[in-house]
């Protein structure tokens, strides 16, 4: 967990403006309340992630959420289908295996 | 990480090429291992300000090393993780996406059992158990004073059923009923979901409402403005005699204590304020000759103070 003014020095590139109307439309989610916000590694991630979708690929602010949105859901799904994979390497039997790559990869 | 080359050899960020030797030099004839063996410090010591010379001593790496290019052992600086490293792993769950409502992992999760549910239909955990119908939701318009004092209306629905909503006394707009039970029926035994009604209030010819209070433009004659009346007034709970003192003039604003929205809840009861308003009604030449006449009438000036406002 990291201060704001740690995340400032590690994203330079960010203004604290920005930071804080992100925070408060709920894209960056830090721990903590206002004046004393605790950052995640994921929540500086996530900060540079949309200072490059902003700067370098030219997203508009007002369509950042639903980018973002769009990319939690997908992300969502790819953990999802991480779980079931997970799920399909403790409990199916050699032969459903066989089967499924067949079906899935031939 | 490792201490600022630099400063292991003991030379400033501008150091030529010769001081970089020399202080290389310098360092390496003490801390030799051979000069002093079984000394480990001394060892660690000379394998630091060895690699250091090896950085420094070269134009192009120490180029690389100033830029922050390369760091201390002249590796490759990683860049930070990038997002997905987190997002694609537990971490992610922070961000899940929650639009929508219901299921909380949204696309991740409700979208799943779509995906899936064939495969888990006969044995998954959803379907095995009761579950609960999903809440339906409506717009009612109610009328003013049916929103003020309650009342019960019939809902029709899209599917022909209707629906009686009971609407308390002091209900707001945009207030949302929930009659339990009255949604979509639950799947496998399990409860109806509810009925949410949300209560949009239609405007009063007359009324104003805000929060317990209302409020109301009373027109009154200029006879009874001048000489007083008692007079019948609206109230949302139906007419009051109200008194008006002589010499009242539009604007005056009276209130009716108890008479605006009535109690509900923990709420008392809110007052009604009325605002008389004088109309002239039509033409009267008595009152015009009087007007002609009246000394008083030529002297008073409504807009007096008005000097300079514009």
């Amino acid at each position: 967990m990291m201060t704001i003014e740690r995340v400032f020095m590690e994203v330079r590139e960010l203004a604290s403006e920005d930071l804080e109307r992100w925070i408060a439309a709920e894209l960056v989610r830090p721990d903590g309340e206002r004046g004393d916000w605790r950052f995640a590694e994921i929540d500086v991630a996530r900060i540079r992630l949309i200072v490059e979708l902003r700067d370098v690929l030219e997203i508009s602010e007002p369509a950042l959420p639903t980018v973002l949105s769009l990319l939690d859901q997908l992300y969502g799904m790819r953990r999802r289908m991480r779980q079931l994979n997970e799920a399909m390497e403790a409990h199916l039997a050699p032969d459903v295996r066989a089967a499924l790559q067949r079906h899935l990869f031939e | 990480m490792a201490e600022d080359l630099y400063t292991v050899l003991g030379v400033a960020k501008s150091a030529s090429a010769d001081d970089i030797r020399s202080a290389f030099r310098k360092l390496a004839k003490k801390h030799h291992p051979d000069l002093n063996p079984g000394n480990k410090v001394a060892e660690e010591r000379f394998k630091t300000i060895s690699a250091a010379n090896e950085i420094l001593s070269d134009p192009e790496q120490r180029k690389k090393y100033d830029a922050g290019e390369i760091d201390e052992t002249g590796a490759q600086k990683a860049p930070p993780r990038g997002y997905r490293d987190y997002a694609d792993a537990a971490p992610g769950a922070r961000y899940a996406y929650s639009g929508g409502g219901a299921g909380a992992e949204g696309f991740g999760g409700e979208t799943f059992e779509d995906l899936f549910g064939t495969i888990f239909g006969e044995r998954g955990a959803r379907d095995a158990g009761p579950r609960r119908g999903q809440d339906a939701q409506y717009t009612l318009l109610a009328a003013f004073l049916d929103a003020v004092n309650g009342a019960t209306t019939r809902l029709t629905l899209p599917d022909g059923r209707t629906l009686d909503v009971k609407i308390p006394p002091g209900t707001a707009d945009g207030d949302v009923l929930r009659l339990r039970g009255r949604g979509a029926p639950g799947r496998n035994g399990g409860p109806a979901g509810d009925a949410l009604i949300e209560i949009n209030v239609a405007p009063h010819a007359f009324f104003r409402r805000d929060g317990q209070d209302v409020s109301l433009t009373l027109p009154v004659s200029l006879r009874e403005a001048v000489l007083g009346a008692k007079i019948s007034v609206p109230t949302p709970g139906g007419p009051v005699a109200m008194t008006i003192r002589p010499g009242a003039d539009t604007g005056t604003t009276l209130r009716l204590k108890g008479r605006g929205v009535p109690a509900h809840g923990t709420l008392a009861a809110g007052d009604l304020y009325v605002t008389l308003e004088v109309r002239l009604g039509p033409a009267d030449p008595a009152l015009e000759a009087f007007l002609k006449d009246a000394p008083g009438a030529q002297k008073f000036d409504p807009r007096a103070g008005m000097d300079g406002a514009a």
